[in-house]
């Protein structure tokens, strides 16, 4: 019935279209710039999607090959072997995302050694960037963007708050909510999602029902946001309890526009993607690199502003 | 008159000991003993109240409906770690043409249950023409569905949610099979009697019962229909537990067992539907997980890892105690930095609790 033959011919059909694709994707021009993006967030998810979507674009536009790689997990060790075999590879430039310092350091600093050059995105900070040979960094620091969200909650009269974490335990999350304490000046629990809608739902609407005093509530991205606001719709609270969130999908815009959110915070990620491999075009051809950081975000989209962009959310660019 | 001897080869059996010998009694106990658990440290905070009820029943009801075909599935001895990637597979087939395509919802909807049942029936054929265990061929089809599901994702739309299904399925005819309440008029009554408390701006504290909670019911009670009281059950238990002998007493038992993936791969089309229709977006990361919650479920109802014993309705209540545990801590006030662990150690000690009650029964007999 079953026969192993049967099955192997198949397997090295594939085997061997799958070789000539990477041959073929090989044998490209050898002055094109190659860019390689190794970050800690998967392209799965939605704020790194627009990181790779702004990578694709400038690829196309400008002419330049770019690659995206981040293991399938939270694994600083796969990043730290990802990031030695591109090394190994000698791109024209490199793009690294780190959230783990001591796991990450080594691995960059063996790059910069190399002679690739580096610029560091999202998470890692500007002293970490220069300290370990890296051009410059961009981003939004996750910490002095929760600062910025707080005082602004702080403005508006309000001190009981929750931070909806629907990943704990993913640092630049942690770091938003802890950030966001800071800004208000008061302890703000910390409430532990999930990725599932229907249960980070009702886990809002039961600390909501055991905490009925709260004012505000935080969510630290799209995936916590959309259903927390439907929590407040289902209890009538809408407009009544207060919230925002960081990061931006067409819902959250729409909740904005509607009155029903304070605001979103953009960490205009799209650039993190698009100004790396534009900088290592002209780095390759005219040795031209900016000589300060460039901070992304925070940008808070507010009521006035957030119609504009819902139509560039829906296309994955804000 | 007909004559009163008895065939020697039957025997009688109370319907106290036959009832006590159900696989689904230990884990109704263990139901009773996270209740009492959360009547005790939760009493008064509103998880007994209606809202609550509902609250914690919707995420029974979900996790209930993968629940029961995966419990006969696994009743007949095999996995499907493909269900949770299914489900964000299906969630995308949903969305993608019926907001990029123009599709009305229904057709968006056939076709997705078409297409999950289509590969459901291929992990069957996989499973039983290869005689690989069903543990590695799922978890290839896990792998395979999330990464076809984000390719297909990110090509199509350039992001990795699809939202906009709501005001699409606003006036779909299907709609409210999958995302609607039940019983509105019930609950509005029982509101104005004072059963049912209001919220602050004078509506009822529910506006009815997600039809979600109506599919768990139904389709529990259909699998164990199935498997208690038709010949397919029969073959179900058979090719469970003892494949070879079974087939050589003329139980189809590939066909049987390609059947209940398709049923699996079907729930989790269900699943997503609810889903999709209910929060009006897909995603690509809906389901994490769901196989190993859907495996939980199974297995605090009752059913053997190793198949041939078991019951639909033992993961009814295997849900229902998962959903229960996973609500009923916000209630409690713990930190929730804890919820993990106590979420685990309650598991552990109603699966401990089902199997003692269970061992007693079988004892007693």
């Amino acid at each position: 019935m079953f026969s192993l033959a049967k099955l192997v011919k198949p397997a090295l059909g594939l085997l061997a279209g799958f070789t000539m694709m990477a041959a073929a994707t090989t044998l490209a021009a050898a002055d094109e710039t190659r860019v390689v993006f190794v970050t800690h967030g998967q392209s799965g998810d939605p704020y790194w999607s627009v990181v790779k979507n702004g990578m694709d674009d400038a690829a196309k536009t400008l002419g330049v090959k770019a690659e995206y790689l981040a293991p399938e997990t939270f694994d600083m060790a796969k990043m730290a072997q990802m990031i030695d075999a591109i090394t190994a590879s000698k791109p024209d430039g490199m793009v690294v995302s780190i959230p783990d310092a001591a796991a990450l350091s080594t691995p960059v600093k063996n790059a910069v050694a190399a002679g690739i050059p580096v610029i560091v995105i999202d998470s890692g900070g500007s002293k970490l960037t220069h300290d370990l040979g890296g051009l410059l960094f961009m981003g939004q620091d996750e910490f002095q963007a929760g600062v910025m969200a707080g005082e602004r909650i702080k403005a508006l009269g309000l001190t009981k708050a929750v931070c909806a974490n629907h990943e704990v335990g993913n640092s630049s999350l942690d770091d938003r909510c802890a950030g966001f304490a800071k800004g208000l000046g008061v302890d703000v629990p910390v409430m532990n999602g999930v990725i599932d809608p229907t249960e980070m739902k009702n886990r809002v609407i039961a600390y909501m029902t055991a905490h009925a005093d709260t004012q505000f509530i935080l969510a630290v991205g799209a995936s916590g946001a959309e259903p927390t606001l439907a929590a407040l719709d289902e209890m009538g609270l809408s407009g009544k309890v207060k919230t925002g969130t960081f990061d931006l999908s067409p819902t959250i815009l729409q909740a904005v526009v509607a009155g029903k959110m304070e605001w979103g915070i953009d960490a205009q990620q799209y650039a993190m993607g698009y100004i790396p491999v534009a900088m290592f075009d002209l780095w390759k051809k005219y040795k031209i690199m900016p000589i300060a950081d460039y901070p992304t975000g925070p940008g808070f989209v507010t009521k006035d502003t957030a119609a504009s962009v819902i139509e560039l959310s829906k296309l994955g660019k804000r | 008159m007909v004559s009163e001897i008895r065939d020697e080869r039957v025997r009688s059996v109370s319907r106290l000991s036959r009832l006590l010998s159900r696989p689904e009694l230990g884990a109704a106990a263990g139901t009773v003993l996270v209740f009492v658990f959360f009547a005790v440290t939760a009493g008064s905070s509103g998880l007994f109240s209606a809202k609550g009820i509902v609250n914690f029943l919707e995420v029974s009801a979900q996790l209930g409906i993968l629940a029961a075909p995966v419990a006969l599935l696994m009743i007949a001895g095999e996995f499907d770690l493909s269900v949770g990637s299914m489900i964000g597979f299906a969630g995308i087939l949903i969305a993608i043409p019926s907001v990029f395509w123009g599709w009305p919802i229904w057709l968006s909807l056939l076709f997705t249950f078409a297409v999950c049942g289509g590969i459901g029936a291929l992990n069957g054929l996989a499973v039983v023409r290869t005689g690989l265990p069903s543990f590695i061929v799922t978890l290839g089809s896990l792998f395979m569905l999330r990464g076809l599901t984000l390719g297909l994702t990110r090509g199509i739309s350039g992001r990795t949610q699809v939202s906009g299904v709501h005001e699409l399925a606003l006036h779909d005819p299907l709609n409210s099979l999958f995302s609607g309440q039940v019983f509105s008029g019930l609950i509005a009554w029982l509101s104005d009697i004072g059963l049912i408390g209001k919220r602050a701006d004078g509506l009822p504290s529910i506006s009815g019962i997600p039809v979600s909670i109506v599919w768990w019911i139904v389709l529990t009670l259909a699998c164990t229909w199935l498997l208690t009281r038709s010949r397919f059950g029969n073959w179900i238990f058979a090719a469970g537990g003892e494949a070879n002998a079974a087939r050589d007493l003329g139980v189809p038992v590939a066909r049987t067992k390609i059947t209940l993936f398709v049923m699996t791969a079907l729930a989790a089309a269900l699943f997503a539907a609810i889903q999709v229709l209910v929060t009006g977006s897909a995603d690509t990361l809906r389901g994490t997980q769901k196989e190993f919650e859907a495996i939980i479920a199974v297995v605090i109802g009752g059913t053997l890892l190793t198949g041939g014993y078991g019951s639909a309705i033992g993961a009814m209540f295997g849900a229902l105690i998962f959903g229960v545990v996973q609500m009923g801590i916000f209630y409690t006030g713990i930190d929730t930095d804890w919820f993990k662990l106590f979420m685990g150690a309650m598991m552990v000690i109603a699966v401990l609790f089902n199997s003692y009650v269970r061992n007693r029964a079988m004892r007693s007999r």
